[in-house]
């Protein structure tokens, strides 16, 4: 499973908008690369990010090739309630990676 | 050299006592050696030193990470982990990356990190060695060297070292490949100017290993050497290569008193 690397704040009152950030290590390989024998590295990238929060999606992105290596995200959401953030990347061969961090609000 | 130290004799005297200062501080500090030495993350964009400076974004600790876990996982038939014998890896291993390439008593030369990574699996795990360039062994050669983060490299020169030293310093010097270039062409005679777009650096190791924009992943210090080689059209050596581990030495020793900043994001 690759590794992920998430940032949500340990805690938040309700009502506060705070920064997610989430970054998976992935060589996000677009198709245009040689080996030194020149034979084309096929594509091979995360599909799809999704974060959910509060019983709902919160944020969405569909990756193309031409995005880089190990992509990055970092998005605003509206603290609510205490409850996980999860968030799952989905890759062309249909291999979920998934990850959750608790948000404690006050 | 001489000419360079010469020059900016003023600010190396500023800086050195800067240095000082800073070396107690958690973040490393990006200053020149009062030898005029410096550090790949000067000939950076804004944009790149702020990956580096930021944990969660740089790259490269994602390779931390996962050496990290590699640390504590048991390999071999007796079941040892890393952890069963140096224990917390920030105590045991705080100042490992000053210090390598070292003279091995044990395999009778002088060894790089890697190299001392591996033979600690074969001979004490009883595992089987990391291949070059691999991820695991690339995940924990970041993992051990940014346990030394801040620390200046001060690597042994003398003793049973210094015939590798020479070596090392022979190779730098000397020219090769098809376009004729020796290192010092480039990272000495012509550091701050620039080839087509890029600046030159130093061509300074104090921040291997590195997550190179280029490669879009982590690389060793061979994987550098082979790829310079490579740029002037020269045969490289192959990683792990003794040719390779001199020049190492050397290069840490022309850099010695850059702190540690692995793993360091560079273009």
């Amino acid at each position: 499973m690759p590794n992920t690397r998430i940032k949500v704040p340990e805690t938040a009152t309700a009502g506060d908008i705070v920064e997610i950030r989430a970054v998976i290590q992935h060589p996000m390989e677009n198709g245009f690369n040689v080996t030194s024998a020149g034979v084309i590295i096929p594509v091979e990238i995360i599909t799809d990010f999704v974060c959910e929060y509060d019983g709902g999606e919160v944020f969405r992105v569909k990756l193309e090739p031409g995005l880089s290596a190990n992509p990055y995200f970092s998005f605003f959401l509206k603290a609510t309630k205490t409850g996980p953030v999860d968030f799952h990347w989905l890759d062309q061969n249909g291999t979920k990676t998934d990850a959750s961090v608790t948000l404690m609000v006050t | 050299m001489r000419r360079f130290v010469v020059g900016i004799a003023a600010f190396c005297a500023f800086s050195a006592a800067f240095a000082e200062a800073i070396l107690a501080d958690e973040q490393p500090a990006r200053v020149q050696t009062a030898l005029g030495a410096r550090s790949g993350y000067t000939y950076m964009g804004p944009d790149t030193q702020a990956l580096q400076d930021d944990d969660f974004s740089n790259p490269g600790m994602l390779w931390v990470d996962e050496g990290e876990k590699l640390w504590s996982t048991a390999a071999g038939p007796d079941g040892k982990s890393c952890q069963s014998c140096h224990g917390d890896a920030r105590t045991s291993m705080r100042t490992v990356a000053t210090r390598y390439p070292a003279f091995s008593p044990q395999l009778g030369r002088v060894i790089s990190l890697e190299q001392q990574i591996n033979y600690s699996r074969t001979a004490h795990q009883h595992a089987d060695a990391f291949p070059y360039e691999s991820e695991q062994l690339i995940a924990l050669t970041a993992f051990i060297s940014s346990q030394a983060r801040g620390l200046p490299m001060n690597v042994s020169v003398d003793g049973p070292a210094a015939a590798s030293f020479e070596r090392g310093k022979t190779f730098f010097y000397q020219r090769r490949g098809q376009y004729n270039l020796s290192c010092a062409n480039c990272h000495e005679q012509h550091a701050g100017d620039h080839l087509r777009g890029e600046s030159i650096s130093q061509g300074q190791l104090n921040g291997f290993p590195i997550y190179r924009e280029l490669w879009q992943a982590m690389g060793s210090v061979d994987r550098m050497f082979a790829w310079c080689n490579q740029a002037v059209r020269a045969e490289p050596f192959a990683p792990g290569s003794q040719e390779y581990v001199d020049l190492e030495l050397f290069e840490r020793w022309r850099g010695r008193g850059l702190l540690i900043e692995s793993p360091a994001v560079r273009r």
